[in-house]
């Protein structure tokens, strides 16, 4: 994330609806997890062959609905943001993916996808709640991830907010 | 104002009410880990520079996944978990000892608990009235290390169940059925609370199967009043004590209701490739084609009682010479249990093969991966694409009893002709 961390841009890559963590981080690569490098250039594999070999720092994972669904598998973020994806938008996230997301630190939003096209430059504004499709001059509002969320995903994920703050400063 | 189950559970436990939408730090009794997400969790937590558990004896690890390991890189990754045990006193449950989620029905959870686990299928834990969830291995990383972490208090979906099932139809027929209805993505965010007079006639076991797979509509979890349903499991087990009365109040507010009519559900098949893709076995979307494999087993459906419906049907009979019949009991005590009830001769002579307690080949890493092209009909929770190993195969779900039907058959088939 550039500048004050919430404003970036990038290329996009549609997906269908409900991309599985099994898409995404396949279970015939389970021996790789503990080798993230490695399991991160198989990454969205069985939903798009082109994309680990061809994915380019800052792009942008646009989904259909139910992105992420199924196991609890955090290597499926993980490896996702290792690839060097700067955010994930979809129509709608599936719970556990979406908070494992803000747990790693990479940004994500759920917002009117059908819009976008593939190869899109999105110009994305976390706080304003804004993205700004660059290629189409099309404006896609959404709502501002409560700030909770926020302020993990600032701290760059929850562990270096532990770190930072010694415990959760998070003011529920 | 009156609470639902995850509303008064949390409220107890945090010691103040809490309210649908609203972030807490939520406080845990247990985590669990297993050897899939087990090697991350323990990376994170000691990433937070913490050099002892929250609560040792309730940190439970599983070796359950790739169990006995098919090759060195996970037979590390066990070392890894086993040697973070060693250290921290972390509980280990070695290969063979079964699948976490039945493992914490049968020896842990009680009502009332807070359960965070680093597998999306912990919420089979509702079962019992415990709030236990699926998260990832940071949350629970963090949830070991300092015994709390972030949560938003859903609102809940109140499933009102009414009748008595039919012969030849379980539980997992029932959560089949609702997911259908709900959509895999209908309850995001969401609770599931199961009540109604159709309580009465499910047992632990068909409640287990039907908690396991609340998370495939999306829910955090589904949860089931404790009753004395509940407490004469728990007395079975030895553990009568665990018992704590948990019911919702009578005005609680839920976000919506369904109704379900146990008396008119009939088996249900969940197709390829999403488990809400759901059609009664002989709707003409169910292909009539030859089926290669068969698993009977896992965390859904491994339990004494499943495998007592699948026997029932397959006494006698041997199972179609084109289709493999694997059965994966969930436990060591659910394998040893099938051995004194006798129901191990009937599988063999059906001519099936048995796996190690564990989940099998539902997570795609070892014992019955597919082959191209083939077609599988698990009793297991998940059909997504590539689930089971190989993204060129075709994964149908449904009950112990569907699977033994089809199994004989070598074709999908309805169990009802079969009793």
């Amino acid at each position: 994330m550039r500048g004050r961390g919430v404003e970036f841009e990038g290329r996009a890559w549609l997906f269908g609806d409900g991309i599985s963590t099994d898409h995404i981080a396949p279970g015939r690569y389970f021996h790789l997890r503990s080798n993230l490098n490695e399991l991160a250039k198989h990454v969205l594999e069985d939903a798009r062959e082109d994309f680990a070999k061809n994915v380019q720092p800052g792009d942008i994972v646009v989904g259909g609905r139910n992105f992420g669904q199924g196991s609890s598998r955090e290597h499926a973020p993980t490896i996702i943001k290792l690839a060097g994806v700067s955010a994930v938008i979809a129509r709608s996230i599936a719970r556990i993916f979406f908070r494992n997301c803000i747990n790693v630190g990479l940004p994500v939003i759920i917002c009117d996808t059908s819009g976008i096209a593939e190869g899109d430059i999105l110009a994305i504004d976390l706080e304003k709640g804004l993205i700004e499709d660059k290629t189409r001059k099309l404006k896609i509002a959404f709502s501002p991830l409560p700030p909770v969320m926020t302020r993990i995903l600032r701290d760059g994920g929850l562990v270096p907010h532990i770190l930072k703050h010694g415990d959760f400063s998070i003011g529920t | 104002m009156g609470q639902t189950l995850a509303e008064k559970i949390l409220s107890r436990h945090e010691g103040k009410g809490v309210k649908p939408g609203q972030f807490i730090l939520a406080h845990v009794d247990w985590t669990l880990m297993q050897d899939g997400t087990g090697p991350l969790t323990v990376r994170q937590f000691e990433a937070l520079g913490k050099d002892h558990l929250k609560d040792p004896a309730r940190c439970l690890v599983f070796l359950d996944h790739a169990a006995p390991s098919p090759r060195r890189e996970l037979s590390n990754d066990h070392h890894f978990l086993r040697e973070f045990c060693e250290k921290t006193g972390a509980i280990l449950n070695e290969v063979g000892d079964g699948v976490c989620h039945q493992l914490v029905a049968e020896r842990h959870i009680a009502p009332a608990q807070v359960l965070f686990g680093a597998d999306s299928h912990t919420c089979t834990a509702g079962a019992f009235g415990a709030y236990a969830t699926g998260m990832g291995s940071t949350d629970v990383a963090v949830a070991m290390a300092l015994g709390k972490t972030w949560l938003r208090v859903p609102e809940t979906i109140h499933i009102l169940l009414r009748g008595i099932l039919q012969e030849g139809i379980s539980g997992k027929d029932v959560i089949l059925t609702l997911i259908g209805k709900l959509g895999a993505d209908g309850a995001n965010y969401q609770a599931l609370e199961f009540g109604g007079s159709g309580l009465e006639g499910l047992d632990m076991e068909s409640r287990l199967t039907i908690a396991n797979m609340a998370v495939e509509s999306g829910a955090k979890c589904g949860l089931f009043p404790s009753d004395e349903i509940t407490r004469a499991y728990l007395e079975d087990q030895g553990r009568e004590e665990a018992y704590v009365p948990v019911t919702p109040d009578e005005d609680a507010v839920y976000a919506r209701e369904i109704a379900v009519d146990l008396d008119t559900i009939v088996p249900q098949v969940a197709c390829p490739h999403t488990v809400d893709n759901v059609f009664p076995v002989d709707a003409p979307e169910v292909p009539k084609g030859p089926v290669q494999q068969v698993v009977i087993g896992t965390c859904t459906n491994g339990r004494v009682s499943d495998f007592a419906a699948a026997a029932k049907i397959l006494q006698g009979r041997q199972r179609h010479p084109g289709t493999r019949l694997l059965i994966v009991p969930s436990s060591r005590r659910v394998l040893k249990a099938l051995m004194e009830k006798n129901l191990l001769e009937v599988f063999l002579a059906a001519g099936a093969t048995f796996v190690t307690p564990g989940c099998g080949p539902c997570v795609g890493v070892h014992a019955g991966a597919l082959g191209d092209g083939e077609r599988c009909l698990s009793t297991q929770n998940r059909n997504f694409k590539g689930r089971m190993g190989n993204p060129n195969a075709e994964i149908y779900l449904a009950s112990p009893l569907t699977a033994a039907a089809t199994a004989i058959e070598g074709k999908i088939a309805d169990p009802r002709k079969f009793l």
